[in-house]
């Protein structure tokens, strides 16, 4: 579980979260929602230690990140698992490689121990025969899988997925929210996506947190999002026309 | 105020950069993968520009030496010096910083775009350990090499035209190059080549590492980093010349 409490942060005199709190559960899909700039990804940021919050506090199962040295810091980073939009693989590495490479920097497994895991979570993300190819040399939504399978290789406790499906065609969005669900649900992980897809929402959202210009403006399932009163969360869920269709259907 | 910033960020790189390896394993496939791109990438460049230099210095030191009263053989003596004391520590660090340096802030800075260097660090690796200290350690090892090499191929550039052309004998030129040889030349050669090897890998590597913005930025930050790469290597030749020479 991780528990963000009265998380603030302002930029150049910006204000961009604005005493944000929330608990994101284990074994469940947690979507942080909301408009392009409202501040998703600098709340994901925070919340990794990408970017140090102005107050506020992020408590993974109870250790407060910013309140721990350095040391104790890289032992949860080593429980993190990440899935950049971009995918954020490494260049220079071949697809297994690019999977073994945590392995590699943060366990003592031998070299076969290591390709074995590597092949097991590219199988598990259904990638064949692409062991030897470039990140170059693969489609975006390979890379995304690619990326997810290196997250999810040091088995992490948390996974954090910024906007999984960008880029990608409808098709390839639903396997890729797919999973994410199945793998939070198989390993029993604390799950967080940033999406601003409905489909998405619609597909894993578990536990929804909509933020609007920097501040928690709805929480709520899925199940309630459709059918909230709150008209920023509707403006946002039903800007497409044939969402207004499903409302009308509700 | 800008100055004392990226000078002070500077030194917090390095320090980061040589912090305790998270797997000294790792750390050592690193820098023998550096020394190929950094060091073997460059030997045709550095043989190309030594060979031609040591020619186009024995030629124009032997149409300059027209008194009658300057021996032949100060041929040989000024291709020599000149190559040990300037051409092969000194410019051949400036093309280096030219060459290796945008590709170093080029690679780091694409890789901060892209988030991969976010990535390391989530996986708890310290990104500035794992991406800058091999490229120096290569830097290091790898640049006295290039220097002893760009010194031996000038010589044998400048002999070889220097005979060919006719404007110096082979007796000559050999006696010119070993007479009055002093072998400090070449310790003083090496501690610039070890100090602009340094200059040469973690200037670019810190301008890459902070790249903010795409490839505009990228581009922009590898300029700078040549620049200010040559700027230092150049003051620091004058700092090293003083200090050991006088």
């Amino acid at each position: 579980m991780i528990q963000i409490n009265n998380i603030s942060k302002s930029y150049k005199g910006r204000s961009i979260l604005n005493d944000v709190s929330f608990t994101f559960e284990t074994g469940k899909t947690n979507l942080i929602i909301g408009e392009s700039g409202s501040g998703k990804t600098t709340l994901i940021r925070c919340m990794i230690g990408l970017s140090e919050p102005d107050s506020g506090e992020v408590l993974f199962n109870g250790r407060s990140f910013y309140k721990i040295d350095s040391d104790q810091q890289k032992e949860i980073r080593k429980e993190i698992g990440m899935l950049f939009q971009g995918g954020a693989l490494f260049d220079s590495k071949t697809v297994e490689e690019n999977v073994m490479f945590p392995l590699s920097m943060l366990t003592d497994l031998s070299y076969a121990e290591r390709q074995e895991r590597a092949n097991f979570c590219l199988n598990r993300v259904k990638i064949e025969n692409a062991n030897t190819l470039y990140p170059s040399e693969i489609s975006g939504g390979m890379k995304k899988r690619v990326a997810i399978a290196r997250a999810i290789a040091v088995q992490p406790k948390y996974l954090f997925c910024d906007e999984p499906n960008s880029g990608l065609d409808p098709k390839t969005s639903i396997v890729i929210d797919n999973l994410i669900k199945e793998i939070t649900e198989e390993y029993d992980i604390t799950t967080i996506v940033i999406t601003h897809d409905m489909n998405s929402v619609i597909e894993m959202g578990d536990n929804i947190m909509f933020i609007y210009k920097g501040i928690k403006w709805w929480s709520g399932a899925k199940s309630a999002i459709l059918k909230t009163d709150n008209a920023e969360v509707n403006d946002f869920v039903y800007a497409a026309e044939f969402m207004k269709n499903v409302k009308s259907k509700l | 105020m800008s100055f004392f910033f990226h000078f002070g960020r500077y030194f917090l790189l390095m320090k980061r950069a040589f912090a305790k390896p998270e797997k000294l394993s790792v750390y050592k496939e690193r820098i023998i993968e550096e020394i190929y791109i950094l060091g073997l990438g460059s030997l045709t460049i550095v043989s190309i520009i030594s060979i031609f230099i040591g020619a186009v210095i024995t030629i124009q030191s032997a149409f300059s030496f027209t008194n009658p009263f300057i021996p032949l053989y100060a041929v040989g003596v000024a291709m020599r010096d000149s190559m040990i004391l300037e051409f092969s520590p000194t410019i051949l660090s400036l093309i280096l910083a030219g060459k290796v340096g945008s590709s170093i802030a080029s690679e780091i800075g694409t890789m901060r775009s892209s988030e991969q260097i976010d990535a390391l660090e989530i996986m708890g690796i310290n990104s500035a350990g794992y991406l800058i200290s091999p490229k120096i350690v290569a830097s290091l090892l790898f640049n006295p090499i290039l220097i002893i090499y760009s010194m031996f191929l000038g010589i044998v550039g400048g002999y070889l035209f220097g005979i060919a052309t006719g404007v110096v004998t082979n007796y000559e030129y050999i006696y010119g190059i070993t007479y009055d040889f002093k072998p400090f030349n070449v310790t003083y050669a090496l501690i610039k080549s070890e100090v602009f090897a340094f200059i040469i890998a973690s200037v670019p590597a810190y301008y890459g590492y902070y790249v903010k913005g795409g490839s505009l930025s990228i581009g922009l930050s590898s300029t700078k980093a040549v620049v200010y790469t040559s700027i230092l290597i150049l003051t620091f030749d004058l700092i090293l010349t003083q200090l050991l020479m006088s």
